[in-house]
């Protein structure tokens, strides 16, 4: 448990590293996620191997990154439940079939695994993004391509909150431990109090550092500091990965190659 | 200049629980003075300062400094030339690191980057942690947190600067660097502690508050030389005024104690 308190601030800490992914651009970045992101739940629901290609952007970006495979896989597992919760229905109810290669599969396991794959990659995605980035860079580029300053005030606000709250838990659950030892966990009866009051703390700690902020001249904007231009390596980046979304997306590559192969050995 | 002057009258404050934190205080601070904020546990001091800087708005009575009366709509002006250190750093930290936690506030008011490069810079040298600068503020130890707070303010150089505990929870080396900052800061300050010999070396005057009221207000040595007025309002002697007990330098208040 605190360990992953302790793991909340690690996405900051990644962003702040040197590697030649988070030097990028922050614009650059969050346009080729987004992009990436309609690329792939545009694939229709029983689509698998032509969505394959697709994961290259994740496994290239996180090499690149210099990333620890271990932490950042633990994150995406963290959604895995509930993905499963949504999609576990499809074979249930989806009882058609489909022949592939002179094998029968049901259709509702194609959507199933469709969807899984689906989700993994958009959750790879984000994580990278904001791993590479980091919340207060991904804001000012929010704001470069219009989202309006209310809605990224929210989300990097929230963000915050929730640092906070990871804050108070640790904190709380530490005097807690100190005072009942040898429990595991905090007892049922002592639920109830605890999570109020952890939410009231968070609350009054939230509200005292807004207040500082403002203190200190702050009217919606994070100033990052760091105007730099769009320069030739980022334009690079933009447009050789959409280029291969969109190979991706009007060719099943998969297919392709594998029918070029089987055509040479065949021939 | 009367620009940095900050004048209370007849402030009122409750908060929303009912608990009367502020009942009628009224005071004028000139420009350059250092006022002494102190008393005892819960008597107001941490309010009054969210009410002169804006935090808290007051139930009745008003607050004014320079020329311009305190509102929501004058509050932007004001707040740039005044520059508060909260009680506790954790609620002034929170951007990822202690550079762009201290370029922060420049940052707010668009100076170029090369400016706000070389406030940092000059804020963290000043507070001596100018070799944190890459940490996470939340990975430092107490006093460094402290110290970093402290920075973030200085790098807006404030013509007004408003500190609460600036000295608690620091060991005495930094503890002596905050005082000698303080000192160096020419402006206008006001400073809340309980630690009197701090304030007594860095501020002129004292404004004494017992259960939301002002107790006593006046020159430092005076208030000092009162030791019923100190003790009714829960506050000691500084320990740089009392005879020393050990080296045999006695005084009626050891004999008697
Ligand atoms: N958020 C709050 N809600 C309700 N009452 C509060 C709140 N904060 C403080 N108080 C009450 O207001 C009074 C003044 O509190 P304040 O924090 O100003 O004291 P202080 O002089 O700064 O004390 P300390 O020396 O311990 O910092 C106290 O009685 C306190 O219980
Ligand atoms: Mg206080």
């Amino acid at each position: 448990m605190k360990d992953s308190l302790r793991d909340i601030r690690l996405l900051d800490d990644l962003a702040r590293r040197q590697n030649p992914i988070n030097k990028l651009h922050p614009l650059v970045k969050l346009l080729t996620t987004i992009i990436y992101l309609a690329v792939v739940v545009s694939f229709g629901r029983y689509e698998i191997s032509a969505l394959l290609p697709l994961i290259f952007y994740p496994v290239v970006v996180f090499a690149l990154a210099e990333l620890a495979p271990g932490r950042i896989l633990r994150r995406i597992a963290w959604v895995m439940p509930l993905v499963i919760g949504i999609g576990i229905f499809n074979p249930v109810f989806d009882h058609q079939t489909v022949t592939i290669m002179n094998s029968t599969i049901s259709k509702g396991w194609l959507s199933f695994i469709s969807l899984v794959i689906k989700c993994v990659l958009t959750v790879a995605a984000g994580i990278l993004l904001v791993a590479t980035t980091g919340m207060e860079k991904l804001g000012a580029a929010m704001r470069i391509i219009g989202v309006p300053k209310i809605m990224v005030l929210q989300l990097l606000l929230t963000y915050r909150y929730i640092l906070l709250l990871g804050d108070e838990l640790a904190r709380m659950l530490r005097a807690y431990s100190l005072r009942a030892p040898g429990h595991r966990g905090i007892k049922l009866a002592a639920w109830g109090s605890f999570a109020g009051s952890l939410l009231l703390r968070s609350f009054d700690r939230a509200q005292r550092v807004y207040a500082a902020m403002c203190l200190r001249g702050f009217k919606g904007d994070y100033n990052t500091g760091d105007d730099a231009k769009v320069g030739v390596r980022d334009l690079q980046f933009l447009i050789g990965w959409v280029a291969f979304f969109l190979i991706t997306r009007s060719y099943n590559l998969p297919f392709l190659l594998g029918s070029f192969l089987t055509g040479v050995i065949g021939q | 200049m009367s620009h940095h002057r900050v004048e209370a009258r007849n402030l009122h404050f409750s908060y929303p629980d009912g608990q009367a934190a502020i009942q009628d205080i009224s005071f004028t601070i000139l420009h350059g003075e250092a006022v002494g904020i102190i008393g005892a546990n819960g008597a107001g001091k941490s309010t009054l300062l969210m009410l002169l800087m804006g935090i808290l708005f007051p139930d009745s009575g008003e607050i004014i400094v320079g020329d311009t009366r305190l509102t929501p709509k004058t509050l932007p002006m004001i707040r740039e030339r005044l520059g508060m250190v909260f009680q506790d750093p954790d609620d002034q930290l929170f951007m990822t690191t202690v550079r762009d936690d201290v370029a922060f506030g420049p940052r707010n008011y668009h100076l170029d980057e090369q400016e706000v490069a070389s406030r940092v810079r000059e804020a963290l040298a000043q507070v001596g942690i100018l070799h944190l600068r890459d940490r996470a503020p939340f990975k430092l130890s107490g006093g460094e947190k402290r110290a970093a707070a402290i920075a973030t303010v200085l790098s807006m150089k404030p013509d007004i600067l408003i500190m609460d505990e600036p000295t608690s929870s620091l060991d005495p080396k930094s503890r002596r660097m905050v005082m000698e900052l303080l000192k160096s800061f020419e402006h206008t300050k006001i400073i809340t502690s309980h630690d009197l010999d701090m304030v007594l070396e860095t501020c002129q005057r004292f404004l004494v508050i017992k259960e939301g009221s002002v107790a006593a207000d006046g020159p430092a040595g005076e208030i000092l030389k009162n030791p019923q007025l100190l003790h009714s309002c829960g506050l000691e002697m500084p320990l740089s005024l009392q005879k020393c007990p050990i080296c045999g330098d006695q005084t009626k208040n050891f004999k008697s104690g």
